[in-house]
């Protein structure tokens, strides 16, 4: 029998079905890895509470330790506390912006009204001068933002808290 | 366990309001007045669509014996409870925006004292929607901004939205006997208790968009109740359509 340890290592394999550079242990998606009486039980929490990904997860999550012949698993939905990208792993962090996605910026964008976005440096030249597009971008996790110097559209990922 | 039954009610309350909001929302979907509105009108339709599904995933909980999709797609409409501003139209772009800029000014109160029920599936679903509809919120206090402060022409549109829409906002405070025992006992929030804070925030972004606010006059009511305008039956239609026509469809 595998151990919980050894399924958080497979489980490092399973690309996020959106982002495919990070998986869902760097997202932060997987909460608790439990094996009792040779059943797994994993608990998930998605990032964004309508996010299409969530049943792609359960599918990809379950299918991953089937190939690794292990057919009792049971993944559950934790709802409680809210996912949170301080959960996203600093190697998720790398990775993102790599793929040319701006990691979360540490502060949350409070700022209900009034106030300016903050500034999210451009993954592509690390330039200051960027804009923000629009709140609200290709995935529910994200907003669009455009670089004034090297004009690259780029997508952010938000920072939730 | 006779408050079950109350408890039901108010999970309906909720996710229906999210849910045909979501609906509303939808329909946007290719129609946005420009690339950016549309994305973010249908995100904004998405984690409102994930919203009721974790209450109505509760309900079948609760319920037993039936499930989320039964519960969204298989219901009339006396057996929904969103609020009568919810199911309103979606017209022209700034009726859309003050529909939603005065739903989300609610949500965004109500689920911030929310948090704090006793019921821990509820506080959960409240702590997951504050983040997501303080979202919502900025974008439509923005764009409300935007227009009213925006040509002669844009504010005399969206001053004519709020307008309409307004005397379906004071449904959203309403609460029913099984709302009051829940309140009681610290499971449910009652919305007067932040209607002060509601009428600050709608003050004060009507004044940065140079808009006058509605006076109070006759409130439609009634929906705490199951009782909705015309425009729900018609969303049903449109929205149950493929379970009712093909019950349990899968693809």
């Amino acid at each position: 029998m595998v151990s919980e340890n050894e399924i958080w290592k497979l489980l490092e394999e399973v690309p996020d079905p959106e982002i495919p550079v990070i998986s869902i242990v760097d997202l932060g998606v997987v909460r608790t890895v439990q094996i009792i009486d040779s059943k797994v039980t994993i608990e998930i929490t998605s990032t964004y509470s309508g996010c299409p990904a969530t049943g792609v997860f359960i599918e990809d999550i379950k299918s991953k330790l089937s190939e690794n012949g292990m057919d009792n698993v049971d993944v559950k939905m934790k709802f409680s506390p809210a996912w949170t990208t301080d959960w996203l792993s600093e190697k998720g962090r790398v990775k993102l912006k790599e793929y040319g996605i701006a990691p979360p910026e540490n502060e949350p964008d409070k700022s209900l009204l009034f106030a300016k976005p903050f500034i999210v440096p451009c993954p592509k030249c690390n330039s200051k001068k960027t804009k923000m597009i629009s709140q609200f971008g290709s995935t529910a996790c994200k907003s669009l933002y455009q670089c004034d110097d090297c004009q690259e559209p780029f997508d952010y990922f938000k920072c939730l808290k | 366990m006779e408050n079950k039954e109350a408890l039901i009610n108010y999970c309906l309350r909720l996710g229906d309001s999210s849910l045909i909001l979501g609906q509303r929302m939808a329909e946007w979907c290719s129609n946005g007045p420009i690339l950016e509105e549309d994305i973010a009108m249908t995100n904004i339709s998405l984690d409102l669509f994930g919203q009721s599904r974790m209450l109505y995933s509760y309900i079948a909980e609760l319920e037993g014996g039936t499930n989320e999709d039964e519960i969204a797609f298989r219901r009339n409409e006396r057996e929904f409870f969103n609020t009568l501003i919810s199911e309103r139209p979606n017209g022209h772009f700034g009726d859309t925006i003050a529909r939603n800029f005065l739903i989300d000014a609610f949500s965004f109160h109500y689920y911030k004292q929310l948090v704090k029920s006793n019921n821990e599936v509820i506080s959960a679903f409240a702590e997951k929607s504050l983040k997501e509809v303080t979202y919502h919120l900025r974008h439509s206090s923005e764009w409300m901004i935007r227009l009213g402060d925006g040509t002669e022409e844009s504010k005399i549109k969206i001053q004519n939205a709020l307008n309409k829409v307004w005397k379906y906002s004071d449904d959203m405070f309403d609460v029913n006997d099984g709302d009051k025992s829940l309140i009681e006992s610290g499971i449910a929030v009652n919305p007067e208790e932040i209607k002060e804070a509601w009428n600050e925030t709608i003050t004060s972004v009507l004044k940065r968009a140079k808009l006058t606010r509605p006076e109070d006059g006759y409130f439609h009511k009634g929906s705490r109740n199951g009782v909705h305008s015309e425009y729900l039956g018609h969303l049903l239609t449109e929205m149950q359509y493929l379970q009712r026509a093909y019950p349990d469809a899968k693809w």
